[in-house]
């Protein structure tokens, strides 16, 4: 019996000592823990404080205060930036609605939206606050048409003098200007034209994606508009980028090739992922059936000189933001140089080129 | 009853003395060798952009060439797809880059470490890459397959530092006492630092392969100790805002913070424009940065910089 007792004494003992190692393990742990990582994160005073301030106007006008940036960006230059900025005046209207000004137009303001000429959100009723256009439509798919309709009719007769070209855009669409601007610089804006997205199917000259964007050129705009009143085209459709394309080809307005110098798209209807990564979109997509040129999945989708993508989340738009406008390799030569074989329009660009061109032959010479 | 509720609690007491023995023991190895330093947060800084202006033409080319950066990244086969994208992607902007894989695996080259504990496979490939290259390279950035890489911004944040001199750079971190480099973040070493690693890591008493009294410490603590061992000690990089360049998180991650954090000023607060890594990314993202790193960008901003570097063959 003694033996036995001291047994489960001796058991009880190893049982409760492990207990108590292990019991202040944990403690330990927790206690070390407390005193790792505190990143002291430094958000000094912002020299962009200016950027993405809210303007307390009634419209937003396009405050491109090019000098805000002053800290940062001090060997950057945007000379031919605010050029192409006073040239091609760019009137943007994002296609919204009151669910969705929190979630996404919101972001849209926060970002690509200041670099345009000017910019309206057009929602189916007024908002002072944000601010929105109330087009005086109802909500949901089935309206975009006659909203679309409506937000024309509205640019066309209170902005018409104030821009050259006029861009459709939704709210999860993410729009570079300055390379639309580059893209536009080339053709007037006298011409009867519209770029986008080229889509093939059911239109002869083909029509551009909805949500990758569009834009018209003043003519393009004027001949619209026209042609409600004469009612050359009808008002009502499901589906608004093919209703605008048909109505486009019926009064004239060419379809554009949007593509760069290289062939390579510049408006986008999805994110960057789903055009660079091979395979992400089964070949049994619609997207590959309606495409105008030949599509392209891999590096070989989408010009560095992008225009638009699109279902672009939030969390995507600060993305894309930082991308173009922020994060850079220093340093780096490019390897796609529209600019290189033409014509020297800008003195400071080609020189700023021919030093470059010298450095890179010194250093493959050396 | 009484004599086993007894021997219970002799049990529990005993236990609990035993391991605060342990781990104060343990601390107190740590802090050991290491000389009365007092331990702030230590940070380093990007060159001034008004100090690189002021260079030469000639001095821009030299300088463009001098700052070699030799790139390791530790693998295993379990890592194929981020083996696959790195390997694609941005380790070709290094001057030179090598996979250091646990084993050896059919499908690409590697140096084959044979083993699978990550605190070995680091010394192994240091000590490797100190014998080979010593000579070749200035600076040797660490990285997991997880982590994306901007040689170019690396090279720019090393433009005015001696690589003679004895730095450890990258995302720092605190535990306890200790000031370690995040190896999420990817571990920078100059020529200097190498060679006193390489030196320490013949000492199994600061240095050894089984780091920590029982407990096993993470590879990158592991470095720091024995790098400290050496007189070398990590710094932290940031820009000329103070905002770190090393990344611990991806792009995404961050915004997604900044979000909730600063909401009126997201892109401004999240990251650095000329930040060197982010990590935590899935193959896809690699790619994806590369054309929005690389590629992606608005017509009509130019820049005069200092270096210039051009893009990789192929």
């Amino acid at each position: 019996m003694a033996s036995s007792k001291s047994l489960i004494n001796l058991l009880t003992f190893t049982f409760g000592s492990a207990i108590g190692f292990f019991v202040c393990y944990l403690l330990f742990s927790i206690i070390l823990e407390e005193q790792v990582k505190i990143q002291p994160h430094v958000l000094h005073n912002d020299p962009h404080g200016q950027h993405s301030a809210d303007t307390d106007n009634n419209q937003l006008q396009g405050q491109m205060n090019f000098n805000a940036d002053a800290g940062q960006h001090k060997d950057e230059d945007k000379n031919i930036a605010e050029g192409l900025y006073q040239k091609v005046k760019i009137l943007c209207w994002v296609m919204t609605g009151p669910q969705n000004l929190e979630k996404k137009a919101k972001h849209v303001k926060a970002t690509w939206a200041q670099r345009c000429n000017k910019v309206l959100f057009m929602s189916s009723e007024e908002n002072k606050d944000f601010p929105t256009v109330g087009l005086e439509t109802k909500e949901g798919r089935d309206q975009l048409y006659w909203k679309t309709i409506k937000a024309f009719q509205y640019v066309h007769d209170h902005y018409f003098d104030d821009a050259d070209w006029f861009m459709k855009a939704d709210d999860d669409t993410y729009v570079i200007l300055d390379n639309l601007r580059w893209l536009l610089s080339k053709y007037s804006p006298e011409q009867p034209i519209y770029f986008g997205r080229r889509f093939k199917p059911y239109v002869k000259q083909g029509y551009m994606s909805g949500g990758a964007g569009y834009v018209l050129s003043k003519e393009a705009l004027k001949r619209f508009v026209a042609a409600f009143k004469t009612n050359k085209c009808s008002h009502s459709s499901s589906i608004e980028d093919l209703a605008l394309g048909k109505c486009m080809e019926v009064i004239n307005v060419e379809a554009g090739d949007s593509r760069d110098t290289s062939g390579r798209e510049t408006f986008h209807p999805f994110v960057p992922e789903h055009h660079l990564i091979r395979g992400y979109l089964p070949k049994t997509f619609w997207y590959w059936n309606y495409n105008y040129y030949p599509a392209v999945e891999g590096p070989g989708c989408c010009s560095d000189l992008a225009v638009s993508f699109h279902y672009v989340d939030s969390v995507t738009m600060y993305h894309l933001e930082y991308l173009i406008y922020h994060l850079r390799p220093y340093g780096y030569l490019y390897r796609y140089n529209p600019d290189l074989s033409k014509n020297p329009e800008v003195q400071g660009k080609n020189e700023a080129l021919e030093d470059n061109q010298k450095l890179k032959q010194k250093i493959s010479e050396s | 009853m009484i004599s086993e509720s007894s021997s219970f609690m002799k049990g529990v007491v005993l236990g609990g003395v035993f391991c605060m023995l342990v781990t104060l023991l343990g601390h107190i190895k740590v802090g050991h060798g290491t000389k009365a330093h007092h331990h702030e947060h230590h940070h380093i800084q990007a060159p001034n952009k008004e100090d690189v202006l002021n260079l030469s033409e000639d001095e821009r080319v030299e300088l463009s060439k001098s700052i070699r950066v030799y790139c390791i990244i530790l693998v295993k086969p379990k890592d194929l797809g981020h083996w696959a994208a790195a390997k694609e992607t941005w380790s070709k902007h290094c001057d030179k880059a090598d996979f250091y894989s646990s084993e050896n695996v059919k499908v690409f080259d590697s140096v084959p470490l044979n083993t699978n504990d990550m605190w070995v496979m680091m010394r192994k490939a240091y000590k490797l890459t100190y014998e080979r290259y010593k000579d070749e390279f200035s600076w040797f950035f660490l990285a997991y397959p997880t982590t994306f890489a901007i040689i170019e911004n690396l090279k720019y944040f090393l433009l005015k530092k001696d690589s003679s001199q004895p730095f450890y750079i990258g995302h720092t971190m605190k535990s306890g006492d200790l000031e370690y480099v995040d190896g999420q973040g990817g571990i920078v070493l100059s020529i200097e630092s190498l060679r006193r690693l390489s030196q320490v890591l013949g000492d199994p008493d600061k240095c050894p392969e089984r780091g920590g009294m029982i407990w096993k410490l993470a590879e990158d603590k592991q470095l720091a100790i024995c790098l400290k061992y050496t007189g070398v000690f990590a710094e932290n990089a940031e820009d000329s805002e103070g905002k770190d360049v090393f990344n611990t998180k991806s792009v995404g991650a961050l915004i997604k913070e900044a979000m909730s954090t600063h909401p009126q000023q997201v892109v401004d607060g999240c990251c650095s424009d000329m930040a060197i890594t982010f990590s935590g990314l899935s193959p896809n993202h690699m790619h994806v940065m590369m054309y929005g790193v690389y590629r992606l960008r608005p017509y009509g901003h130019t820049y005069t910089d200092a270096l210039v570097f051009l893009p990789p063959a192929g």
